[in-house]
């Protein structure tokens, strides 16, 4: 067993854990935080995805253990109790969720990528590579974070 | 699945990650960003009974003096966003995993694990890269067409790691290009052609350099179609080269494609490459 602390969504917590525990694990048993969910847990269906140091990552392909003195957030960081994110809103306006399993990472994925970059539709579909849905909703999805770019651009005043 | 219990060890420097292999002997495995280690122990395609995490050992960053020099743990991502990294790197970089796996695949990790359908190891083969190991017997450079030996086996000697991968920078007159077929985008190529091309200034083809993955067990450049490039002027010669390639290669068959197929696909891609890289 090793000892860990860690930072999630902005609270300090201290676990001892098996060192073969994956991160998504960690968080759903552990921390109770279910909005992280597991899929194929081999790194290709992105359902597990949250942030590490404020990059996005699969949950399932990071050991609780390398976790340790690092920042996490999750799903459950995006708005809190308070108000949807500019991302999440879209979401729900493009109703780019049915079965909602597979929001959670793309939601993850997409608050990343719309936080280093100004991607093309090309480049959202690119990402969506890495998630699979099974309800078939990518294009509604595509649009819900195409339209987060555009009202970005709009609000920066941009072309 | 999950992974099979193992010991787990964090290693503060280079140092300590040596002495740690060191002691954990054959069954002890270095782990850095994970990305294919870890699906392979949740899967227990790999049983290790202590995993040495060499994330915090120091091992990142790029640096360049006549050569870039990529620390081991240096993330994937990183390649992309960097104006020194050799094009033909940047060009294979969005076949590489996902946007996200990226940001935690290593350099390092993936050339060490050479899996023969990986981007990275076929990009170090046809630049002409190396790699810096060091291990109980000292500090040693490998250059990338002795590393891949076959399937996930390279010739780094038990207690190795890989430190620094060595890419060498563009030069002048040199254009690259990068083809890939796979069934799903970010899933593991079926086939794979990784093409440099240098012209002297009438624009014929001076060297080149034209290597191909997954189809084999290991990235390999084909002298023959490179040969045939050499006095070639644009693309001319891109169809004839890639008939030659389909040639050369003997993939076995799959589930997904027969040989014959795969011989096809391979020509095209590289025909393709050729194209791009005129």
């Amino acid at each position: 067993m090793t000892a860990i602390e860690l930072t999630v969504n902005g609270r300090v917590v201290r676990e001892t854990v098996e060192p073969r525990l994956l991160l998504t694990d960690f968080l759903r048993h552990r921390l109770g935080l279910t909005g992280t969910h597991v899929g194929c847990e081999h790194g290709v269906c992105g359902a597990c995805t949250v942030m590490l140091d404020g990059a996005s990552v699969r949950g399932c392909c990071v050991l609780a253990v390398q976790a340790d003195g690092c920042s996490v957030e999750t799903v459950e960081s995006l708005a809190g109790n308070g108000p949807l994110t500019a991302l999440q809103e879209s979401f729900r306006r493009h109703h780019a969720l049915q079965c909602g399993f597979c929001t959670p990472g793309i939601l993850m994925a997409a608050t990343d990528l719309l936080a280093r970059t100004t991607p093309t539709r090309a480049e959202i579909v690119d990402l969506l590579s890495g998630h699979l849905c099974r309800c078939t909703g990518y294009t509604p999805i595509v649009d819900a974070i195409e339209a987060c770019v555009e009202s970005a651009r709009a609000r920066s005043g941009g072309t | 699945m999950k992974p099979a219990t193992f010991a787990y060890v964090r290693a503060g420097s280079l140092e300590e990650a040596l002495a740690a292999l060191a002691e954990g002997g054959d069954d002890a495995k270095p782990i850095a960003g994970g990305q294919s280690l870890v699906p392979a122990l949740n899967m227990r395609l790999v049983r290790p009974s202590l995993l040495v995490d060499i994330g915090r050992a120091g091992l990142d960053g790029i640096a360049a003096n006549g050569v870039l020099r990529v620390g081991a743990t240096t993330r994937q991502a990183a390649l992309s966003d960097d104006d020194r990294v050799h094009p033909l790197v940047r060009q294979a970089l969005p076949f590489v995993g996902h946007f996200v796996t990226r940001n935690r695949g290593t350099v390092g990790g993936s050339i060490a694990h050479a899996d023969g359908a990986a981007e990275l190891p076929l990009c170090l083969v046809a630049v002409g890269g190396s790699v810096v190991v060091d291990g109980p017997d000292g500090r040693r450079e490998i250059p990338a067409s002795e590393l891949f030996v076959t399937h996930f086996t390279t010739a780094l000697r038990a207690g190795e790691l890989v430190v620094e991968t060595v890419w060498p920078l563009a030069a002048a007159g040199e254009r690259s290009a990068f083809a890939e077929h796979a069934l799903r985008a970010g899933d593991f190529a079926q086939s794979m052609a990784a093409v440099v091309l240098r012209r002297d200034e009438a624009g014929r083809v001076a060297s080149a350099r034209v290597a191909v993955g997954a189809v084999t067990d290991r990235p390999t450049r084909l002298d023959d179609v490179e040969a045939l490039l050499v006095g070639s002027v644009g693309a001319e010669a891109a169809a004839e080269a890639g008939a030659l390639a389909a040639r050369l290669v003997d993939p076995p068959g799959s589930t997904h494609a027969s040989a014959r197929y795969l011989r096809a696909l391979t020509g095209t891609l590289v025909t393709r490459a050729i194209g791009g890289a005129s």
